[in-house]
C-alpha cells in the first residue's frame, strides 16, 4: 500500500496490517463477504435470510435492556413489566420491540423455509445447511416458549402448565420428568426463574452457535437461486462464477433495501399496533397468573398453534404428543424425502407445484383450528393428515413426475 | 417490485384473521367509542373514576404524578380534586378500603383496574358499565352474570329493567330470555349523557392501562417518515449498484 501524507491514513493503514497479519481479518472478509458470489437472480425470497439476523439482533439488544428492569420472580416479575411499560424510559418500545420481534421472527423464518422448498435449497450438496436450520427453528420454539412465560401473566402461566405437562405423556418416567422441569410440584417461582436463566443465556448462545454454523456451513458450499442451477459450474478465467456478483457490496446493499421495508412493517405494528389483534400480545396475559382461576381457552401464541392441532388430531395424549414431535422432526429427512433431480419449483412438475400450495394452506388453516376454541376434531384430523401426506409422500410424487431441463445459466 | 406489492397483498388478506381477540369471549358488546386523545374525556374520566370508582378499586400501576405530567393538569388540581385520604402525589392510585373488610362485604376483593381496558378491551367496560338491571334479587348485569358488585352509578343512569320475552324451542320446552333493557326509573342523566360519564370513565381506564399510548402513536409518525425517506434512499442506491448487473 502506498504512503500516504496524510497521518490519520497512515495510522489507520497500520493499524489495519498489525491486526490482519495477526488475524487474517482480510481473508475472513473476502470469504464470506467481498468474495463470497452470490447468485445474481436472487429474488423477493432471499431477503428473509438477512431478516432473520436482523431480528435476531433487534431480540439481544432489547432483551439485555428488558433485563436490566425485569424481576425473575413469581411475585414480582407482573409488576416489572409493568414498570418497565410505565416508568422505564422508552421501556414501553424496548418491550413492544422485543414482543414484536418474537412474532417476526417467527414470520420470516416461515418464509425463509418456505422458500427452502420452494426452490430446493436443502438438496445436496446444502442437506447440512437445512439441518441446521431446522435445528435453529427447534431452539427457537424452545426460547419463544420460556421467553412468553416471563411476564408471568395468565397465559404465561397456563401455557407454561400446558405446554410442560405433555412431557407427563412419556411413559414410566413422565410424571417425574414433569416435576424436574419444572422444578417444583406445580409451576411456580423456580419454574420462571429457570425459564429466565435458559431464555436469557443458555438458548440464545446455542442459538448464535447454530447461526454461526448455519451460514459456515452456507458459506462452504454456496448459496442456491431460483433457478436451482449451480453457479460454480461455470466460472471466468479468474475463477469468479459467471452468474455470481460479491455479497458485498450487492446484497449488503440490496438487503439493506429490503430491510428498509421490513422495519416499516415492524414500526408500524410497534408504533400503532403492538397488540397485534391479541395475537402478539394476548388480552389474557395483562392479567397477573393465577393458580386458583383456569382461563377458560388457553391457545398457545400464533406461531405454534398449527402444531397444537396436530396436537389435538389424537385423543391420545402420548400419540398426540409423537405426531406434535413428529411434525416438526419430520423436516430433519427433507433432504432426502425429495428425490427429484431438480431443485427449483419452475422445472418441476405440477404434483410438486400442487403438494407445496396445498401444503402452504394445510399450514395455514391448521394454524386457524390451533387457536380455536372449538375447532371441529374431524377438521383438524384432515389436515393433519393432509401435513404427513406432504412429507411422506414427497418420494413418490418426486420420483414420478417428470421434470423440465435446466437451463445451464440463470434466467434472470 | 411486483414480488412485493404480491406478498402485501396476501399480508393484508391475512389480516381480518386476526380480530381482537377478547372479542370472541363475551357476546355483544357496544362499541365504546372512546377517544384517548381527548384530554378534557380523560380529565373527566380521571374525576369520575376518583369518585365512583377508587373507593374500592386500585391502579396500583398508576401514579398521581403520571395525571400531572399526561393529562395537562396541575398539581395543586390534582391534590386537591383527585387525591383522596392522605395519599401524597408521588404515591400509585391505592383504595383505601382494608383488603378483610372488602372480603367481608362483597365475597371477595374488588379487583385492581389498572390493566382491565387492556385484559377485557373498552367495549366490555363501556357495555359492562351500562349493562346494570335490577331484579328481585338485586342488581345484575348483561356482560358479568350476576356481579359482586352493586350498579354504582345507578343515581347517574336510573333502573334498568330487562325486558324479556318467552321463546319456544323445536322440542316445545318454554324458555324465557332477556332481550334488552329499558329504563324504568329515570337518573339524573339523559341517556346520552350518561353514555358520555361511561365513556369518559373507560377512555381513562384506556389511558391508564397503557400510558404510552398518548406519545407512541405521534412519535411512530415521524419513525415510520424517517424509514421511508430511508427506504426510498436505499431504494435508489440499490437500483445504482445493480444497474450493470441486471441488464
Amino acid at each position: 500500500m502506498a504512503k500516504s501524507a496524510n497521518p490519520v491514513a497512515r495510522s489507520v493503514n497500520a493499524v489495519d496490517e498489525w491486526v490482519n497479519e495477526r488475524a487474517g481479518v482480510k481473508d475472513f472478509y473476502k470469504k464470506h463477504l467481498s468474495e463470497y458470489w452470490a447468485p445474481k437472480n436472487f429474488n423477493i425470497w432471499y431477503f428473509f435470510g438477512s431478516l432473520s439476523m436482523l431480528v435476531l439482533v433487534n431480540q439481544l439488544l432489547t432483551g439485555i435492556f428488558l433485563t436490566m428492569h425485569y424481576k425473575p420472580d413469581a411475585e414480582l416479575a407482573f409488576a416489572s413489566v409493568e414498570y418497565i411499560m410505565r416508568d422505564v424510559e422508552w421501556g414501553w418500545l424496548i418491550r413492544y420491540m422485543h414482543s414484536t420481534g418474537a412474532s417476526l421472527f417467527f414470520v420470516v423464518v416461515y418464509l425463509h423455509m418456505f422458500r427452502a422448498l420452494l426452490y430446493g435449497s436443502y438438496k445436496k450438496p446444502r442437506e447440512l445447511v437445512w439441518i441446521l436450520g431446522v435445528a435453529i427453528f427447534l431452539v427457537l420454539m424452545a426460547i419463544s416458549f420460556m421467553g412468553y412465560v416471563l411476564p408471568w401473566g395468565q397465559m404465561s402461566f397456563w401455557g407454561a402448565q400446558v405446554i410442560i405437562s405433555l412431557f407427563g405423556a412419556v411413559p414410566v418416567i413422565g410424571p417425574d420428568l414433569i416435576e424436574w422441569i419444572r422444578g417444583d410440584f406445580l409451576v411456580a417461582d423456580a419454574t420462571l426463574t429457570r425459564f429466565f436463566a435458559l431464555h436469557v443465556v443458555a438458548l440464545p448462545m446455542v442459538l448464535l452457535l447454530l447461526v454461526v454454523l448455519h451460514l459456515a456451513a452456507l458459506h462452504e458450499v454456496g448459496s442456491n437461486n431460483p433457478d436451482g442451477v449451480d453457479i460454480k459450474a461455470k466460472k471466468d478465467a479468474n475463477g469468479k462464477p459467471l452468474d455470481g456478483v460479491a455479497f458485498h457490496p450487492y446484497y449488503t446493499i440490496k438487503d439493506i433495501f429490503g430491510a428498509g421495508v421490513f422495519l416499516l412493517i415492524a414500526a408500524f405494528i410497534v408504533f400503532f399496533w403492538p397488540e397485534g389483534g391479541g395475537y402478539f400480545l394476548k388480552p389474557d396475559n395483562f392479567v397477573e397468573a393465577d393458580p386458583l382461576v383456569t382461563p377458560e381457552h388457553i391457545p398457545p401464541v400464533w406461531y405454534f398453534t398449527a402444531f397444537y392441532a396436530i396436537l389435538q388430531a389424537v385423543p391420545n395424549k402420548l400419540a398426540g404428543v409423537i405426531l406434535m414431535g413428529g411434525a416438526v422432526l419430520i423436516l430433519f429427512l427433507v433432504p432426502w424425502l425429495d428425490r427429484s433431480p431438480v431443485r427449483s419449483i419452475r422445472y418441476r412438475g405440477w404434483p410438486s407445484k400442487i403438494a407445496l400450495t396445498l401444503f402452504v394452506i394445510t399450514f395455514i388453516r391448521l394454524s386457524m383450528l390451533g387457536v380455536s376454541a372449538d375447532a371441529n376434531i374431524m377438521e383438524i384430523r384432515f389436515w393433519s393428515i393432509l401435513y404427513f401426506a406432504f412429507f411422506l409422500l414427497m418420494p413418490v410424487w418426486t420420483s414420478l413426475e417428470s421434470t423440465k431441463p435446466v437451463p445451464e445459466r440463470v434466467t434472470t | 417490485m411486483k414480488a412485493l406489492i404480491r406478498c402485501l397483498a396476501l399480508a393484508a388478506l391475512l389480516l381480518p384473521m386476526s380480530a381482537p381477540l377478547y372479542a370472541a369471549k363475551a357476546g355483544n358488546l357496544d362499541s365504546a367509542g372512546t377517544n384517548v386523545f381527548d384530554r378534557a374525556s380523560l380529565q373527566r374520566g380521571a374525576s369520575l373514576y376518583v369518585q365512583y370508582c377508587m373507593g374500592c378499586h386500585s391502579m396500583q400501576f398508576q401514579r398521581f404524578q403520571r395525571l400531572v405530567d399526561d393529562l395537562d393538569l396541575s398539581e395543586e388540581l390534582v391534590e386537591e380534586f383527585l387525591i383522596l385520604g392522605d395519599l401524597e402525589i408521588t404515591d400509585y392510585m391505592m383504595s383505601s378500603m382494608p383488603y378483610a373488610d372488602a372480603v367481608e362485604w362483597f365475597g371477595k376483593a374488588p379487583p385492581d383496574l389498572s390493566l382491565t381496558a387492556r385484559s377485557r378491551g373498552p367495549d366490555w367496560i363501556f357495555s359492562f358499565l351500562r349493562g346494570y338491571y335490577l331484579t328481585e334479587t338485586g342488581w345484575n348485569n348483561t356482560v358479568l352474570e350476576n356481579p359482586a358488585m352493586p350498579h354504582v352509578l345507578w343515581d347517574l343512569q336510573g333502573v334498568q329493567r330487562a325486558v324479556t320475552e318467552t321463546v319456544t324451542d323445536s322440542d316445545g320446552n318454554e324458555t324465557t330470555v332477556r332481550v334488552g333493557l329499558e329504563l324504568q326509573r329515570e337518573g339524573r342523566l339523559s341517556p346520552a349523557e350518561f353514555d358520555g360519564v361511561v365513556r369518559d370513565i373507560t377512555a381513562f381506564m384506556q389511558y391508564v392501562g397503557e400510558p404510552a399510548i398518548l406519545v407512541r402513536q405521534r412519535i411512530g409518525v415521524w419513525v415510520l417518515l424517517f424509514l421511508s425517506v430511508f427506504t426510498f434512499l436505499s431504494y435508489l442506491l440499490y437500483k445504482e449498484y445493480w444497474k450493470d448487473i441486471k441488464k
